[in-house]
């Protein structure tokens, strides 16, 4: 075997150069070539007792893949990752490794981590590239003829799914909007995650025979009680997210040109409105303001670059340091010429004839931390100033959607409107109702929520076999 | 896919569809809407349930030919598919308690208020309605309101048809001679309901209006049709539409209608060609 690459540093992701992507909607990252993928796989030290598989939510056998990229064999490598994660061409992509999975590697301790989310990336991207890849590795089981019913296609939606599916359930996924994914296709931009990628993926679920159902709204189009007491769904897996918009409640929000980051998103990401030959119109100034310092602000602030707007800011009230961004976000909105306001909060949005005019702001500083840890920020008295902007996109956070809740007698939910689900099983208040992802925790991570789909679906099989 | 059943022209700008949309006929009632997206490039547009039947599984939808994605929806016919189409969405209007009541109509607003005068009518409420058009050609359901109501008055802007003038001067006249009406309900342009309202608010009688802003998912995941009811912002498409008229902030409405009013004509114009 060959030696192991002690470079101290990960192998570079080649990358559209940032005044030429800040123009376009194509992909930043244009992925690793054989020989990239293989010097890093060759960083792994295989070490035997794995800290990586512990820090993966769905604890997918790393050092294993990696070997198997080593020996260049990648069909090899995408069976172990597929073992435990349905979605790895997202995965690789949109998860915060730096938090997850390579922040206990060996290698991290005296240089960088071993690019763990890149090389899952790579055998995921090598596989879905192959001509009619559709089936997936796993054996199908037998027919159990007993029929589950998953609410919401995102990511916990479509991780519970494809497990339900290999143990030999009838899985139906019902989803509201008129495409299936969830916040891989309305929130999160083509150039972090090219809706190509996720097409794929659900098509690969759709081969293995999960059904899905668009267009349906559960709590209006037909209820859970419905889908259970009327329809023969044994159980219901509720994945429906957080996505209802939190506003600031300032004076101004209700201004034309003030955009909360779901509808801005939703308008770029799934309606397409970059692209003139969709009719869904968008309006984005000269200046725009983006109110917020998680991906969801750096993804809309890097839209509105991309369609044309001169200046964007991004504005938040705490420092970097304590931004919920991806590091490596936050160093690619700079790249591509986003400002950034920290220690900044918005009081009023200013208007003239019913459009954005500017933003008037205060400086804030930190003071010591609050219950949860995180330095509170206070406002710098007489520090008030105006932002020049011409539209403003709100991007501090969402809560879950009270459809469901509304409309299902007796399912328990907190204060915050999240349903109140065992954290091992996803089991709710009511026994075959199954709840997890961000519906449950509040918006979170994408791998959070996949992984909270796959432990609501042992549970729920736990639950069916009794 | 969902089919069209059937297809008539109501006038030179309003189009009647019957859709195949049974999970949507099963459960919809008056007051709540579908969004609709024509073909794969299109927007997604709402659009109120005009009729609708559970057996057969169908729903019907009126709509004026306004815009681009409205002329495209105008140009499929029968046989032909609506590539999405989702519902039933918002609150149900809620009729009960209501047993004499005046139901005002302005222009394709009549389609939409026609379930609701249906609905009372038939559940044997007193129920007047005012249908309001600018000209004769634009008439549309007369029969259907004529035969679901205890008095029809047709009005145009222009005496054409009916009696000439607008639906506040005819409800003005009506409260005047002792109609002495429990509730009214307004619906058609943003102005018109602002205006009835600021009347009805005079004598006091219950107003409720159906609001139309800009929509885009219909499922309150983006905020895009918020609008300020009593001081306080609502989503149009899960908090109603239906809201009550003298708590509502029109000229806010108004201002949010006219967001994409440069690119919504721009988009029509090249689409029909003019430009």
């Amino acid at each position: 075997m060959a030696k192991v690459n002690m470079t101290p540093v990960k192998t570079k992701m080649p990358e559209q150069d940032p005044n030429i992507r800040n123009g376009n909607f194509l992909e930043v990252t244009t992925g690793y070539t054989p020989q990239m993928a293989y010097d890093e796989a060759m960083r792994c030290l295989n070490c035997k007792h794995k800290p990586c598989v512990a820090g993966c939510p769905v604890n997918i056998d790393i050092p294993n893949f990696i070997q198997s990229v080593t020996q260049g064999n990648i069909e090899e490598a995408y069976e172990i990752i597929t073992r435990t994660n349905s979605l790895p061409a997202i995965c690789g992509r949109v998860c915060p490794q730096e938090s997850q999975c390579e922040l206990p590697c060996v290698r991290g301790i005296k240089g960088e981590p071993v690019a763990i989310g890149r090389l899952e990336r790579y055998v995921a991207d090598y596989m879905l590239a192959k001509d009619n890849f559709t089936t997936d590795v796993t054996k199908p089981a037998t027919k159990k003829n007993k029929k589950i019913a998953i609410v919401g296609s995102g990511p916990s939606g479509l991780a519970a799914a494809s497990d339900l599916c290999d143990m030999g359930y009838d899985v139906t996924i019902f989803e509201a909007l008129h495409k299936a994914g969830g916040v891989l296709v309305y929130g999160i931009p083509e150039f972090r995650l090219p809706k190509s990628i996720v097409e794929k993926e659900i098509e690969r679920l759709k081969t293995k025979g999960v059904n899905i159902e668009l267009n349906m709204v559960i709590g209006k189009t037909i209820s859970i009680e419905e889908l259970h007491d009327n329809e023969g769904f044994e159980a219901v897996f509720v994945g429906t997210g957080a996505g209802l918009p939190n506003f600031m409640n300032i004076p101004g929000e209700n201004l034309n040109g003030v955009y909360s980051a779901n509808e801005f998103l939703t308008r770029v990401n799934l309606m397409k409105a970059y692209d003139p030959s969709y009719d869904t119109p968008i309006y984005f100034g000269s200046h725009v303001a983006v109110v917020g310092g998680g991906n969801v602000a750096m993804d809309a602030a890097r839209a509105a670059k991309r369609l044309g707007a001169e200046h964007v800011s991004i504005v938040y009230r705490r420092s970097e340091q304590e931004m919920p961004a991806r590091v490596e976000e936050v160093h690619h909105a700079k790249e591509e010429g986003i400002n950034f306001h920290l220690l900044t909060n918005p009081t009023q949005i200013l208007g003239e004839k019913g459009w954005v005019k500017g933003m008037e702001c205060v400086k804030m500083q930190l003071s010591d931390p609050g219950t949860d840890g995180r330095r509170r920020p206070v406002v710098i008295p007489g520090s008030e100033y105006i932002l020049d902007t011409t539209s403003v996109i709100i991007a501090i956070g969402t809560s879950p959607n009270p459809l469901i809740k509304s409309t299902t007698y007796g399912l328990d939910t907190n204060k915050w409107g999240c349903i109140i689900a065992d954290t091992e099983t996803g089991q709710t208040s009511i026994p075959y109702i199954f709840a997890g992802g961000d519906v449950v925790t509040g918006a979170a991570t994408v791998i959070l929520a996949m992984g909270a789909g796959k432990k609501a679906a042992a549970a729920i099989d736990k639950y069916l076999d009794k | 896919m969902y089919k069209i059943l059937e297809k008539k022209n109501l006038n030179n700008e309003v189009v009647y569809m019957k859709v195949a949309a049974p999970a949507v006929a099963k459960k919809c009632e008056p007051g709540q809407f579908i969004i609709l997206r024509a073909n794969e490039t299109g927007e997604r547009i709402p659009l109120t349930i005009e009729d609708y039947d559970r057996k057969e599984g169908w729903v019907s939808i009126v709509f004026q030919k306004v815009g681009k994605s409205t002329y495209i929806l105008g140009t499929l016919n029968e046989g032909d598919y609506i590539l999405d189409f989702v519902g039933p969405l918002g609150i149900a209007s809620h009729t009960e308690g209501m047993e004499k009541v005046c139901v005002i109509g302005g222009g394709l607003g009549c389609a939409i208020a026609f379930p609701q005068a249906k609905k009372l009518f038939k559940n044997g409420a007193h129920v007047d309605i005012i249908a309001g058009f600018r000209n004769k050609s634009l008439v549309i359901l007369e029969d259907e309101m004529k035969s679901n109501s205890t008095n029809y008055y047709l009005m145009t802007d222009d005496g054409s048809a009916g009696e000439k003038g607008l639906v506040t001067a005819k409800l003005k006249e009506l409260i005047e001679n002792g109609a002495n009406y429990d509730t009214v309900i307004a619906i058609g342009p943003v102005i018109m309901m602002k205006f009835v309202s600021l009347l009805t608010k005079e004598y006091g009688i219950r107003t409720i209006v159906s609001m139309n802003p800009i929509m885009i998912d219909g499922t309150g995941m983006c905020g895009g049709c918020r609008l300020t009811v009593d001081g306080q912002t609502k989503f149009a498409c899960v908090d109603g539409p239906d809201f009550d008229g003298h708590k509502v902030d029109f000229d806010g409405v108004l201002q949010r209608l006219s967001m994409y009013k440069e690119e919504e004509n721009h988009q029509c114009n090249l689409f029909r060609g003019i430009e």
